[in-house]
């Protein structure tokens, strides 16, 4: 399942979803993390956050934290391959800011 | 005190804006039969309501997942009626809104498409087939015939031409962001 994707740019949600699971968080800790760090920008809805997490876990991006369940909220954290999808996103981004900035903005490279 | 009304929509984002509007005047809806509403008092705009197409229906284990999920984020199941559901949140707890982004709200239309589509379609078949037998044996028939037309034609111009729109719309948006 965790096979090797080709990347691709990520949506706003998922990566925002990928960057909340540094630490194990449950689906609404989620949406609270994304509000939070985008200072109240972007809210994700329940629905299409739903259908993220089930698609990043077909993909093996995440998985279920398993441990003291308690709360009996299920928790998810990133994987090594999400990380992966993540370090090449950041690089993606730097490069589309980089080309912005020179070409927009004049700014020396 | 509980108030009853008596009401049809055939198009859920009214359907959505009416509750919505209700409970902006302090009635907060809270059961669903067909085509009866029944409201209670609340205080003005304590509730955001949002209806949504379930791809399974409400008793299906993916479904139940999901309403799990959307209670863990403090939403709460008001109603239900085959596979809509219509779910409440707190207006204290910020924006409420269950798809946020154009693929998954593309993906809610196309299945709200696929569901009107089948009954259009079904009444395409009951026109057609009530016809033949009308003309050929019994005249009763002509008259199914009619109902299954009218309902056909309503239920293309009422229903599937503003979904398609609505799709359009998002899909040609979808071209430049996401």
């Amino acid at each position: 399942m965790s096979e090797r994707t080709e990347y691709g740019p990520l949506t706003e949600a998922v990566y925002y979803i990928l960057l909340s699971l540094y630490k194990p968080l449950h689906g609404y800790g989620i949406m609270q993390n994304v509000k939070e760090i985008s200072n109240g920008r972007v809210t994700l809805g329940a629905g299409t956050m739903y259908g993220a997490l089930n698609t990043l876990l077909e993909k093996g991006w995440i998985v279920p934290e398993i441990g003291d369940d308690d709360s009996r909220k299920k928790e998810y954290r990133i994987t090594d391959l999400g990380k992966e999808n993540v370090e090449y996103e950041i690089k993606r981004l730097e490069e589309l800011i980089k080309n912005g900035k020179i070409v927009a903005r004049g700014e020396q490279a | 005190m509980k108030y009853i009304v008596r009401k049809a929509f055939y198009n859920f984002e009214k359907e959505e804006k009416y509750l919505n509007d209700m409970s902006a005047k302090g009635l907060a809806f809270t059961d669903y039969s067909w085509c009866r509403y029944v409201f209670e008092d609340a205080p003005a705009g304590k509730y955001i309501y949002r209806l949504e197409l379930l791809e399974n229906p409400v008793t299906h284990p993916e479904s139940m997942n999901y309403i799990k999920f959307m209670e863990e984020s403090g939403v709460e199941v008001v109603s239900y009626y085959m596979r809509w559901v219509y779910f409440r949140k707190l207006a204290a707890d910020g924006p409420f809104d269950i798809y946020t982004d154009l693929d998954s709200k593309i993906v809610h239309y196309t299945r709200i498409k696929s569901l009107f589509s089948a009954l259009w379609l079904a009444n395409v078949v009951t026109f057609f087939t009530n016809l033949i037998v009308g003309i050929s044996e019994y005249r009763t028939n002509l008259l199914f015939a009619g109902l299954s037309l009218v309902a056909a034609v309503g239920l293309y111009l009422f229903v599937l031409k503003p979904v398609n729109e609505k799709l359009r719309k998002l899909r040609s948006e979808k071209n430049i962001r996401e």
